[in-house]
This record gives structure tokens, sequence and C-alpha cells, in this order.
């Protein structure tokens, strides 16, 4: 260990401060695990709530409940509070709490930088959903924000917005810093990298992708900050720019960062089934380059977002070939996964629940992914409810399920006690039905023409959209289930043992039940059996 | 029969439209294919997972096998999807070809998006503009707002549609007039953006008359979800006719131009601008939404001089959504709608607007009196 | 194995400066992407016209379509002499547009040029376009804006109509701020 890391741990206490300093001035990756955790799950609840004034609005043909600008906001505040204050930070928090852990670290490599990429977001979010009360309201050109509609004809309010989006970024861009510095310079003796956990090695990638991609994003929104403000024309054609120049730069951040919300999900699958399965991850090394393939492929197809955007036939042709190529170290994920289960002794535990049905409904975001790859039918998906229902699939059953996994799956180690088994299985079936109810009638109004972002329809759409609309209540509602089972385990569980789980391996479980406040302040040995490979 | 018009209806719900183009079909072919692709890989991908998970279960006593890594099966389930997709990107670069083979046409629409409505412009042979209209929503408040019983095509009727030949070439020229709109109509399998300051073009050879319907698929800010798009597709001498008779009408309306209304022709008239290009925003009651839409009734503007009346309208005005309307629409409708907000909902002004005084003010006699 | 982090976060610190680089450089890099590739239906710039090298291809004409439309809400009125003329890959043609303003007050007009089809645009010369620089109108004066272009010979044969599109917008604000 550094002489650096040493004496910052010499003055520090051996436990928690009491009160509400402990949170506002902690170093610990637990606690800051713990409130990015929470954090995430407020914003889940907030975009949560938006998703369901659409939802109520889609009930039915015309208009009852909100008036189309509103419902713009909603839509545009839905997307953004759900990518970057739901599942990213999610994502974040569990690299937090299990990094150190796995790689046998006594904490990340920097901790009062840590304490500020959390203590930023509530600022950000906070900000952006003040905009919603503000006079003209929120933003509300969609999560894409597309000049010129978020640029010369935006509200007042998206300066606001864009110095959120910096916020938020300052925030990954530290965390991502924080999170290799770990990675790279914190491990064990013995934990070499072709032996770190999946869910060490995908964040990994994924904290690369997001330094690639968020000062990108920043360089966009600074952009159209000086057009908005100091007369400069990047997007504005009047002064001799391009609108779909500002596609351009969104998509090659926006595709990557599709990305980065499922690279840490693909990390989480690979711990628990293998735990549930008793039986070690097949195929540890294609994983490793699979992820890899994925990181880097998602840089050369992001103008697949714009087909209808009118390009060269050869550019279209690039980008279409490029991105069926996905389908390639994806399917090698799926079928490693698959081929893990094979001739195991499985359980079915809730964590293990929830990571078969990402692995089942993931595979359906993906080959509804692979259509909308082929161009020609591109067209006839481009912007409809086919798109929602894609990547609804990918982000909802894939990264959201993947993060309840892992709570599920870590929880008894992170607070000493068993969730309520029962409970949680009710959670995830409720979860599983409400997720399907609402998502996947929405491809066949897709396909049958209904355009996304629209707050009323035709007539021919009405029935999948109630029946969508239902499924929506059931699964929202059912994330109340999840919050009542994590409160009653962390208050009343039944006591966890240190390994939790039979077949689990890996450093984490090496420790007590609960993970003490301080953990491997001398570095373990890492045997064959907590090591993969 | 009844049954069977339900089924047919239901697979029209469930499925993306075959279309009346060779290129819609087309690009039916091959989502049905990529689908039944994926359809086949899930059934064995899902078959092999559902079968271990029933066979390979703790509670049934299995034992877990210690395998886990085999190259000869990750070479495998790398190379045959690749052979896969190979198989699959050739008729996708076909049909893609084919929608790129933009030449040859036998007439063109310039096709322009504005917020909220669609302006078609129709260009002659030597694509001189002939006549241009706008098609907007058609569908009442009353019947979005739940107040009547919706109609079979609530939100996907317009005022004017665009009409075109059946089994004729023709080439639409779309761009945008100020956010990003896009211009699809399913049935033809096009869709394409339309973007301010670039031009876009696609184009259709539809064989079957009819009507067919798409809307707006890009967010293009309030009433994205209000701007449809109608195509009339006429046999070849229907169209023919139809085209005679609307330059003519072409015609008729600029003699309009020279003529004098009386205050309730231009009421009846100005009502009905007003719904089509106004209410929107400033709201059929003239109330508006404030802050962002203004209210016209007893505003100082509709009761203040006829001039910056007319300024606002013919010019706009800057960094708002009021567009300047001078290029929109014809200086009797101009004159209409300014009659009508002068003398509606309790504005009271008495004067008389007629398109003699829109065209002088708009030749630019009103600017030079103003210092 | 525990390293100081000083190094690491100085590298990727400079990742991340760089790629916001990047994100800016990206705005020439597309600019050139789009004269190279004609994308956005971009023409390109003044083009020198020699007369005596250049030969004109008889066998051929092609349409060449112009369209007119202000932008944005922009007031004055904007027309071309013609709508669209034949034209021999090869010569040089002139054709007229005018511009009036209709506002009372001082205005800077921009218009904004745009091609299709995009497999055109490598083809499609001008040697002298009002696109080039933006227009400064008094109230209520009206001018004329002559454009020359020229269709390269080398046109692909596929191609038989040429659009040709000015979008004028508003550029009063942008002209203000220089």
């Amino acid at each position: 260990m550094s002489e650096a890391v040493l004496t910052h741990h010499d003055d520090h206490h051996h436990g928690p401060a009491s009160g509400i300093t402990r949170w506002l001035f902690t170093t610990n990756h637990k606690d800051i695990g713990t409130l990015y955790l929470w954090f995430s799950f407020l914003m889940l609840l907030i975009g949560g709530a938006m998703a369901l004034v659409i939802r109520t609005e889609l009930f039915q043909p015309g208009l009852q409940f909100v008036e189309p600008a509103f419902f713009n906001q909603m839509t545009t505040n839905h997307g953004l509070i759900m990518v970057f204050g739901a599942i990213m930070p999610a994502f974040v928090g569990l690299a937090n709490w299990l990094l150190p852990m796995m790689v046998g670290a006594p904490d990340m490599a920097l901790p009062r930088m840590n304490n500020l990429s959390f203590w930023i977001l509530p600022f950000a979010f906070g900000m952006l959903i003040s905009t919603l009360f503000m006079e003209g309201g929120g933003p509300n050109f969609g999560w894409t924000f597309y000049a010129p509609l978020s640029t010369t004809y935006a509200p007042d309010t998206v300066t606001y917005f864009i110095f959120g989006v910096h916020l938020m970024g300052a925030s990954s861009i530290m965390g991502s810093i924080n999170i290799i510095a770990t990675i790279l310079n914190m491990r064990a003796p013995g934990m070499t990298l072709m032996k770190m956990p999946l869910f060490v090695w995908t964040w990994l990638i994924t904290a690369y992708l997001l330094l690639a991609v968020m000062p990108v994003l920043a360089g966009a929104v600074t952009m159209m900050l000086f057009d908005i403000h100091f007369g400069t024309s990047f997007f504005n054609a009047a002064g001799g720019g391009d609108p779909v120049l500002f596609q351009h730069i969104f998509w090659f951040f926006g595709h990557p960062e599709v990305y980065i919300m499922i690279l840490p999900a693909f990390g989480v699958v690979s711990q628990i089934i293998p735990t549930f399965a008793r039986k070690p991850l097949f195929g540890y090394d294609s994983m490793v380059y699979a992820t890899a393939s994925i990181a880097f492929l998602s840089f050369i197809v992001w103008a697949h977002h714009m087909f209808t955007v009118g390009m060269p036939l050869a550019g279209q042709l690039f980008f279409m070939y490029a991105t069926m190529l996905i389908a390639v170290p994806t399917g090698v994920k799926v079928f490693n996964w698959v081929s893990t289960m094979w001739r195991g002794s499985m359980t079915f535990e809730t964590p293990m629940l929830f990571a078969i049905a990402f692995v089942v409904l993931f595979t359906i975001g993906g080959f509804s992914g692979l259509m909308l790859a082929i161009a020609p039918a591109d067209y006839q998906y481009h912007d409809t409810y086919f798109v929602v229902a894609h990547f609804h699939y990918v982000l909802v059953p894939g990264a959201l399920f993947s993060i309840i996994a892992a709570v599920y799956y870590w929880l008894p180690k992170w607070c000493g006690r068993m969730y309520d088994e029962t409970l949680g299985k009710v959670h995830f079936w409720l979860s599983f039905i409400g997720v399907n109810v609402t998502f996947f009638p929405q491809h066949f109004s897709g396909l049958a023409g209904m355009p996304r972002r629209i707050p009323d329809y035709a007539l021919q759409f009405a029935d999948f959209n109630m029946v969508s609309s239902v499924g929506a209540f059931i699964f929202g509602f059912s994330q109340l289930v999840f919050l009542y089972v994590v409160i009653k385990a962390i208050r009343s569980g039944r006591p966890a043992t240190d390994r939790v789980w039979e077949g689990a391996h890996g450093l984490e479980w090496t420790l007590p039940s609960p993970a003490p406040y301080h953990s491997f302040t001398t570095p373990p040995t890492v045997t064959e059996a907590e090591a993969h490979s | 029969m009844g049954l069977g018009l339900a089924a047919a209806a239901r697979a029209d719900e469930l499925n993306m439209t075959p279309g009346v183009t060779q290129i819609s079909r087309s690009i039916y072919d091959l989502h049905m294919v990529i689908f039944w692709i994926c359809v086949a890989i899930g059934v064995v991908v899902f078959g092999v997972m559902f079968w271990s998970i029933f066979q390979h279960r703790k509670s049934r006593g299995a034992q877990a096998a210690s395998f886990h890594e085999s190259t000869r099966l990750e070479i495998a389930w790398t190379l045959i999807p690749i052979l896969i997709l190979i198989g699959m990107a050739f008729p996708a670069t076909q049909t893609l070809v084919a929608m790129y083979d933009t030449g040859g046409e036998d007439m063109a629409v310039e096709v322009r998006g504005y917020q909220w409505k669609w302006q078609y412009k129709y260009l002659d042979e030597d694509y001189n503009s002939t006549f241009s209209f706008f098609s907007n929503l058609a569908t009442s408040r009353d019947e979005i707002e739940n107040r009547v019983v919706k109609n079979d095509n609530y939100l996907l009727e317009v005022d004017e549609p665009l009409r075109i030949p059946a089994n004729r070439k023709v080439r639409f020229l779309i761009t945008s007039e100020d956010v990003i709109h896009a211009w699809w109509v399913p049935d033809f399998g096009i869709k394409r953006d339309a973007i301010p300051g670039m031009l876009n073009e696609l184009w259709t050879v539809v064989e079957t008359p009819g009507v067919y319907r798409g809307q707006c698929t890009e967010l293009c800010g309030m009433d994205h979800g209000f701007m449809p798009i109608v195509v009339e597709v006429m046999a070849e001498e229907d169209y023919d006719a139809w085209y005679a008779d609307r330059v003519r009408m072409e015609e008729a309306r600029h003699e309009a131009l020279s003529k004098t209304f009386t205050p309730a022709e231009l009421m009846e008239e100005g009502e009905r601008v007003y719904a089509t290009f106004c209410a929107s925003c400033h709201q059929a009651n003239g109330k508006g939404l404030p802050p962002v839409f203004p209210a016209l009734a007893g505003s100082p503007i509709a009761t203040g001089p006829l001039s910056d009346h007319l300024d606002i309208i013919v010019n706009g005005r800057a960094g708002t959504s009021m567009n300047a309307f001078g290029n929109q629409l014809d200086a009797a409708e101009i004159a209409a709608v300014t009659h009508y907000e002068r003398n509606a909902w309790g504005n009271d002004v008495g004067d008389v607007t007629q398109p003699i005084d829109v065209i002088e003010f708009m030749s630019g006699k009103e600017a030079e009196e103003t210092p | 194995m525990h390293k100081s982090s000083k190094g690491i976060v100085w590298k990727l610190g400079l990742m991340v400066v760089g790629m916001f680089g990047f994100g800016f450089a990206l705005v020439p890099l597309y600019d050139l992407l789009c004269e190279v590739t004609g994308l956005g239906g971009r023409t390109g710039g003044p083009y020198a016209y020699d007369p005596a090298v250049v030969e004109v291809d008889r066998s051929r004409l092609v349409k060449v379509n112009l369209l007119t439309n202000t932008n944005d809400g922009m007031p004055w009125r904007f027309w071309s002499e013609v709508g669209g003329m034949r034209v021999h890959p090869g010569e040089a043609k002139d054709v007229k547009f005018y511009v009036k303003n209709t506002t009372d007050r001082r205005m800077v007009g921009q218009a904004v040029p745009s091609v299709v089809p995009i497999t055109a645009t490598d083809y499609f010369h001008k040697t002298e376009c009002f696109c080039f620089e933006s227009q400064v109108l008094e109230p209520g004066e009206e001018m004329e804006l002559p454009l020359r272009f020229i269709v390269d010979a080398g046109l692909p044969k596929n191609v038989q109509t040429i659009s040709l599109s000015y979008a004028l917008f508003d550029a009063t604000g942008f002209a203000a701020a220089e």
C-alpha cells in the first residue's frame, strides 16, 4: 500500500461519524455507494412518476390529463432522469460498494473526489427538476435535444438544463477516473487482470467509455450554450452552422452511452448466474473480449440513429453493416450465459430470477435492435413505438433488472441481513409481468405506425396503448414492494452468513456480513477458489 | 364478412404494413425475414436455456459440472451469426440501392414542414411553382378534448390532402421552415427528415389509388402529434383533371385579391383562417396561453392601429413562435383574419380590412410611412 | 501492488481534456466530411471556370430546379426569375434571384444553399453566388441577386435532375454580433 493511502487512513476514524455529517463529508466507499444507490432509487421514483403521467395521458385517445406542452416536458425529463439520474448513478453506486471489495482494496483510490462526484448530483438534478416549475416550463425537446428545437426554439430554462448536464458529466467523469484508478492501482497481490471478476472488467471498460464520450457531450451542450447566448452558430443554419452536425456529435456520445448503461449490467449478470448455477462462468476470456469489442464497435455505429436524416448510400451501408456486427459479440455473451447454466445445479432465488429475466428480455431487446439495424426497414421503424419498445427492453428488463438483481444479491453482504425471499419473488413476478405488459404491446403500436413522443394518437393504436398503460402502473407500483423488501431486510431481516450464497465466489464473500466499515486494510491473498478463471 | 374485416383490422394493428409500393413491399419482406431469423435464434437459445432450467436444477438433484470453456464452441457461435448476418446484408443492400435510385421522375412536389402543419408546393414540368397549400389537421378540438365522439380518421385527417397520380414516379423535395420534422407515409415505405436549410429527397410510385395516412415522426415541439400527412393517390386521368382545376382555381384566387368583401364574408373566412392557423396557440376563444402565447381578445395590437396589427401578422415577431404569415397566407386570407381578430371575442374596432389594404401594406407603403 | 494514483489521474484527465477538444474538432471534421461526400447537400465554395478548357456536353440536357424559401419566419419576399431550366453539362448559366425587405427596419439576410441528389453535389459548381455573403436591405428595398453555375460534364449519367434550394434566413442578429 502506498504512503499516501496509509496516511490517509491513519487520520481517519475507524467507524462512521454520526448524524448527517457522516453522509455529507464521508469519503468511505461504502457510504458513498449507499448514497448513490438511494439517490438513484429516488430518481427512479421521480422518473417513474413522470412515466406514469405519460401513460395516464396515453391510456385513451384524446387529451384528458395534461396539455401537449407539458407532455413534452414529461417525456424529456423522464428520459433524462432515468438515464442520467437512475441507471448511471445506480451502477456507480454498485461500483463504489463492490469494486474495492472485489479487488481486495481498502477503499476507492480517490476518496475525496468520490465524495464530490456524488454530491454534485443532487444539485444537478435539483436544478433540472426545478425548471418544471419555472415560467415557460422545463426542457421539452426530448432527451436527445436536437437543434434547433433545443436552441433557437427552446424555452429559456434550457440554460439550466445545459448547466445540469455539465454537472452530471463532471460527476460521471470524476467517478470514472476514480474507478479506473482503483482497478488499475489498488488490486490485491495476485489479483491479475484476467482474474478479476467480470463486474470489475465491465466497469473498467465502461469507465473508459465514459471518459471518452462524456466530454463530447459536454462539448455539445457548450456549443448549444454559445449558440443560444453568445451568437455563435454551430448548429444554426442562418449563421453557417448545421443542425445535422448536432445529431452527429450527440450520437457520437449517445451510442457509447447506450453501452455505458448495459456493460455493467452484463458484469452483474455474469456474477449472479455462476453463483446460482454453482458452476464457473463459461468462457470468461471470451466474455472479456466480447465486452471490449462491443465497446470498440460502439464508436463506429452512431449514425444508425440517423438513417432518415439523408446521407450518401455509402455512409448508410457502412453504418448498417457495422451495426449488424454488434450482434456478434452480444450473441457470444448470451451463449456464454446459457452455457454457464447448462448442467449446473440451479436454484432460483430472487437475484437469479432477475438475472434469467435479464437474459431473456435483454435478448428480445437485442433482436429488435438487429431489426432496427437493417437500414431499409429502419425507415419504417424509425421514431415509432417500435424503437420505444426496443430501448425500453434493453434498459428496463436489461439495465434496471440487473441493478435490482445486484441489490438482492449483495444486500445481505451490505447490511448483514437477508431479505424476505417470498416478498422478493412477489416483487420479481409483478415486475416481470408489468414490464412485459407495458413494453411488449409497444412493438405492435410501433409497427402499426404510431410515432413516438406524441400526446394523443389515432384510434387504431388505442387497444395496445391501454394495455401498455395498465402494465406501466403494475410495474411502477411493484417497485414500492422492492422498497419495502429492502427496508424490511435492513431493519429486521434474519442475519446473513458471510458467504451468503452457497455458490458465491469472490473476495467480497470472504468478508464478514455486514462488510466492516473498513475492509481489506491489509491486502488479502487471492486464492484460486475466489478468483475467476 | 364482418369477422374477416375484424381479423384484417387486427393484423393491421399487429404488424408492419406491406404497403402499396415496390419499396414498401421489399421493406416488409426484409422485416419478415429478419423477424423469423430472430424467432429461430430465440427458439434455439431460449429452448436450450429453459430445458437446462428445468433439468439442471438443484431440487431435481442435479450435480454441477465443472467445465467452463470451449474454444471450438466460441468460434462456432461467433462464425455462425456472422454468416447469418452476411446472408441478411445482401437483400438489405439491394433494397437500399433501389431506394436511392431517384432519377427519372414524372413530377415533383416540394414538401415543407412547419410548426405544426405541412406545406405542399406543386412544381410544373420546368419546376416552376404552380400552386401551393397548407395541409392542416382537420380534427376538431371537440374531438380532441373528448366532447364529441371521435371519427375513424381521428388525428389522421387534414383539410386538404396531398394529391398525386398513381403509376407515376413522384419526387418529393423535403425541407423545413423552422425545426426538424419528418415526413412519413408508412404505406409507401418512405420517411425522411425535413431539416431547416437543407434539402432532402424521396420518391415513390404508387400502384393503387386510395387515401394513405401518416404522421410527422420527429419531435418538433408542442403540436408534434397533431400534424398528420394524408396523401390521396388518384387514377392518372382523375389526377390530371384535378390538377388542371387546381391551377384554374389558383388563378381565380389571384383575381379575388382585387375584390372587396362584405364584413360578414370577412368574418366567415376569417374564422376559418383563424381556426386553421392561429387557434392552436392563441386558442379559439382568443384568450391565448399566456405567457407564451398572448391573448388576442382585448389585446392592444388587435384593438390598436391597423398597420401594427398587419405588421405582426405579415412579418411575425422575431424570437417568438409568431410566424411571418405574409409568406404563408395570401392577401385575402390575411385581410379576413385581421378583420376577424379586430371584431371577434368582444374586440369591436369596427373597421373593415380588405385585401387591397394588405397588398398596400406588403408593398411597402406602410413601411415607408413609419419613421 | 498499490501505486500512487497521481500518474493515472493526470493521464485520464488529459484524456478528458482531449475528448472535450475532440468534440469541438468534430465541427471542422464534419465540414470536411460534408465537402468530400456532399453530406447535407453542401456544394463547396467558389469555383474557377475557364470556358476555354471546359468542354460542353451538348448531347445531354440536365434539369436544374431552383427552390426559394424563407426560413424561421424571415419576413422578406424571396423568389427567382424561373423555377427551373435545362442545361448542358459544362455550360455556364446565369439566373437572377430577387429579395425584398417588406419590413420597416434594416435587416440582414443570409441564403443557405443545398443540393440534391447527394451524388450531384460534387458536380454542381457556382462561380458567382449571393450565398457566399449576406445581404443588407433597407426598409422596403428590393435587390437583384445573381447566380452563375456550371453543371460538371462528369455528372453521373443517372442524374437527370438537380434541385438547388436556397433557404433565406434572418441573419440580422449575427451581423450585429460581429
